[in-house]
């Protein structure tokens, strides 16, 4: 059995069940976002900003990224604990796994970051 | 885990496995979210040109037509619908449907075949 230290919530059953939430809001952001986007088939500048500096639009836009980066993080590290593994790459496997989490970790941290920076800017 | 028999026998060679449909979907899963993530990445920067300002939505409108943006566009919500569909999949196994042997391997099947579906009417739909 792996070492758990950097699963998400320490829980396989937590992990599961934050999956399960995080999915439930990124469907209906991009439903949400899909929708729109049919309904204005010729978007203008002032309508797309006048939807993202809706304070509501904002709580939901963040909400989603907040979800994709821990749906994200779930996912990776259940990939990374799959097949980076002493059985497939002997005592080397530990740095594998290491170096691919800690370049994961990297990337999500910057999304969230670079994410709320957009979304938070819009004046309103 | 300590009663487990730690000395299972363990087929080393994966290419001598043979994947049935559902494994090949579950595979696809994994695949399609590894994508995605990177390709979110190429997407926030899109979103902030959008609302940057005027000058730099109007540009990004223009870029929008270039062959490798639609491309990226047609990966990512083509990735996007399939992970999409096997999550649907796996939320109606976890509430008790479809659990058994032939519903997995019809669900499995229904799933690649509806994003394949209309992955391909959106790469028509795209081009057109």
């Amino acid at each position: 059995m792996l070492n758990n230290a950097t699963s998400l919530s320490r829980s396989g059953l937590r992990d599961w069940l934050i999956q399960r939430a995080t999915a439930i809001i990124l469907s209906a952001y991009f439903i949400f976002i899909l929708v729109y986007l049919f309904r204005h088939p010729h978007l203008t500048y002032y309508e797309w900003h006048a939807l993202f500096s809706n304070t509501w639009v904002k709580i939901f836009s963040v909400m989603a990224l907040i979800a994709m980066v821990l749906h994200s993080w779930i996912g990776l590290w259940t990939i990374s604990t799959d097949y980076f593994i002493a059985r497939f790459q002997g005592s080397k496997a530990v740095y594998i796994r290491l170096a691919f989490q800690g370049f994961f970790a990297l990337l999500l941290l910057i999304y969230l970051l670079f994410g709320v920076q957009i979304l938070w800017g819009v004046s309103s | 885990m300590l009663s487990m028999n730690t000395k299972r026998p363990v087929n080393l060679d994966m290419l001598s496995i043979k994947l049935p449909l559902t494994a090949i979907a579950s595979i696809l899963h994994r695949i399609s979210g590894f994508i995605l993530v990177f390709i979110i990445g190429f997407f926030l920067y899109l979103l902030d040109c959008s609302l940057q300002s005027e000058s730099t939505f109007t540009l990004l409108v223009k870029q929008l037509n270039q062959g490798w943006i639609q491309s990226m566009i047609w990966l990512f919500l083509s990735a996007f619908i399939y992970h999409f569909c096997a999550g649907i999949k796996h939320l109606l196994m976890d509430m008790g449907y479809g659990e058994s042997k032939t519903s997995g391997r019809i669900a499995a099947g229904f799933c690649l075949l509806i994003s394949v579906v209309i992955s391909i009417l959106l790469g028509v739909w795209m081009v057109c």
